[in-house]
């Protein structure tokens, strides 16, 4: 999948991922994606809950060993 | 228009620092208009300083140990301090955020953060020990946010 931005949350545990998701969408123009990659399993979740509540669209999910990796399209 | 949260803080241990701080920076992730009013020794948290902050495991039967720990050992000199340092070496490495960082996240996502001018009143508070940007207020401050918000918690 093609992504402007990755943001790496690996290690990181709520509620960082999402916070941080967040404000790096903020910087981000509307139509780019955002690469999120995290380790935290409550962020499969969340992640979703967050798009939902966003409005940024969660086009792609993935798990790559044990990271989960997420596409969110900036609304 | 933005859901709104209001919190009140009552807590100032280690512990329950965290709620208020946790769903707040969400909150503010997700569009909410969040508003904490910190009351009574939730105001150890508004401090510049925040190693007053601590986790006792007196009257906390719940509380994970590395070894069974009678009440009356609990209870020695040190053990607080123990036991504090112990949660904050665990949430270091479970990656969750020390509470500073948390407290930053929710001052630059602006959450607002009310402290409880009667309890700097009761208990002699400095205001020069607390940090920038809070206001400070009573509890009509309080409702005037809390009465149009969608969710109200009491922590």
């Amino acid at each position: 999948m093609q992504f402007d931005k990755t943001l790496d949350a690996r290690g990181l545990n709520c509620p960082l991922p999402i916070v941080k998701t967040k404000k790096t969408l903020s910087e981000m123009s509307s139509g780019q994606v955002l690469k999120v990659i995290a380790t935290d399993p409550g962020s499969v979740k969340d992640m979703s809950a967050f798009a939902k509540q966003t409005g940024n669209e969660l086009v792609g999910q993935e798990q790559e060993g044990n990271a989960y990796v997420f596409y969110l399209k900036k609304a | 228009m933005s859901k709104k949260l209001a919190m009140i803080a009552s807590k100032g241990t280690l512990d329950w620092a965290y709620p208020p701080f946790i769903l707040g920076s969400t909150a503010a992730s997700l569009g909410y208009e969040v508003a904490i009013f910190f009351t009574f020794y939730g105001l150890e948290l508004l401090k510049k300083d925040l190693s007053g902050v601590k986790v006792s495991p007196l009257a906390n039967p719940a509380m994970p140990m590395p070894v069974p720990m009678p009440v009356l050992v609990q209870a020695l000199p040190g053990m607080e301090a123990m036991a504090t340092m112990m949660m904050k070496q665990k949430i270091a490495k479970k990656g969750v955020a020390n509470l500073e960082s948390l407290r930053d996240m929710c001052r630059e996502l602006d959450v607002r953060f009310i402290g409880c001018q009667m309890t700097i009143d009761l208990f002699d508070m400095n205001p020069d020990d607390f940090i920038d940007g809070i206001e400070l207020g009573g509890a009509a401050t309080f409702f005037e946010f809390a009465g149009e918000a969608d969710i109200t918690l009491f922590i």
